[in-house]
């Protein structure tokens, strides 16, 4: 025994105590239910991933613990329950927020260039390089030797294998 | 020659779409409700609870919706600047008061001026995603038609102040 309980005292003494840790016992709360529903979270994560985070712009809305995205995270829950379509939800998001919202961008006359540029890189690149091998082609063509050039690599050619001999 | 001065230019081209990228600010996303009718909203006010104010209240006249909250700390920066405009009586100005304590609000007020004609309370921030706000503070310019002209995110400086916010009010109000 730790404490020696030799009287009526320190016993009412101790359960004083003991009953001074009651106040405590309030502080523990029972942990926040992150599912209430798991169908609904299921949807919410599957849309919140595609969104961006606008406070912290590299991060997707479901990966986020930034206010910010609690509150989408949490207006979209309420709106899954109120049964409308991810369709909605997403728009409903894009008309507040911008394009700036999806990683996904949508094709519009604006991101035209976001998502034709490559390929219309591509084609200039690709074009590049035909016109400069048709153009090597033609050089390669066109080198023709005069007579008299032919006489000399001949000769320049019979003095080596003469020079190999010796 | 050429062949020498094409990858130069095609440098050029890309140090130029480099320069411009500088001077942009990704924190700066372009409001879709730019020349859209600002959402409507029906809160309470802060300083009499009872109360409460409709954005429809304010058709008819030009007027400055600001997003604060007193956990803000750049609505610090700024505010000194609202406390003049309202002295200045060019425009109302009112408070949006974001995701904040009321009690804590009102000390707030106290301690740095109180420019807001109104004050309202949006303690869950429902109005905040209506506006599309995600970086208190921001700063609405709203028209007699209740048509959203301007946003500014971040705090309000002198300079947005001098060279857009007041030349636009100036110009909305000439308008019928």
């Amino acid at each position: 025994m730790i404490y020696p309980l030799n009287g009526v005292i320190k016993v009412t003494k101790l359960v004083f105590l003991l009953l001074l840790l009651i106040p405590l016992a309030g502080w523990a709360k029972e942990a926040i239910p992150v599912a209430e529903d798991p169908e609904v979270e299921k949807r919410m994560l599957a849309l919140t991933m595609d969104l961006r985070c606008l406070v912290c712009q590299n991060e997707p809305i479901s990966d986020s613990r930034a206010e910010f995205s609690n509150d989408i995270r949490r207006e979209i829950r309420e709106q899954i329950k109120a049964d409308k379509t991810d369709e909605e939800i997403v728009q409903f998001l894009v008309d507040r927020y911008g394009d700036f919202i999806l990683y996904n961008p949508p094709m519009k006359p604006t991101t035209i260039l976001l998502w034709f540029g490559p390929i219309l890189l591509f084609v200039i690149a690709l074009g590049a390089l035909i016109v400069h091998l048709r153009r090597r082609r033609v050089q390669v063509g066109e080198i023709s030797l005069s007579p008299e050039q032919l006489a000399q690599a001949e000769a320049l050619l019979d003095e080596e294998k003469k020079g190999k001999k010796v | 020659m050429m062949r020498y001065l094409i990858p130069l230019f095609a440098f050029m081209v890309l140090a130029a779409f480099l320069l411009v990228g500088l001077t942009l600010n990704p924190r700066q996303v372009p409001s879709p409700l730019i020349n859209k009718p600002a959402p409507k909203f029906q809160l309470d006010q802060l300083h009499e609870p009872d109360k409460n104010m409709s954005s429809e209240d304010n058709l008819g006249k030009v007027w400055i919706l600001n997003v604060w909250a007193s956990w803000c700390v750049a609505c610090r920066d700024e505010h000194p600047l609202l406390v003049q405009l309202a002295k200045s009586g060019i425009v109302p100005i009112y408070g949006l008061n974001y995701k904040d304590e009321r009690s804590t609000a009102l000390q707030w007020l106290k301690r740095y001026g109180d420019p807001y004609a109104i004050s309202i309370v949006d303690i869950d921030g429902k109005v905040g995603i209506d506006y599309g706000v995600y970086g208190v503070p921001e700063t609405y310019v709203i028209d007699k038609k209740g048509i959203i002209r301007h946003k500014q995110i971040g705090p309000v400086t002198v300079d947005s102040l001098e060279k857009t916010i007041i030349p636009l009010i100036k110009e909305l109000q000439q308008q019928v």
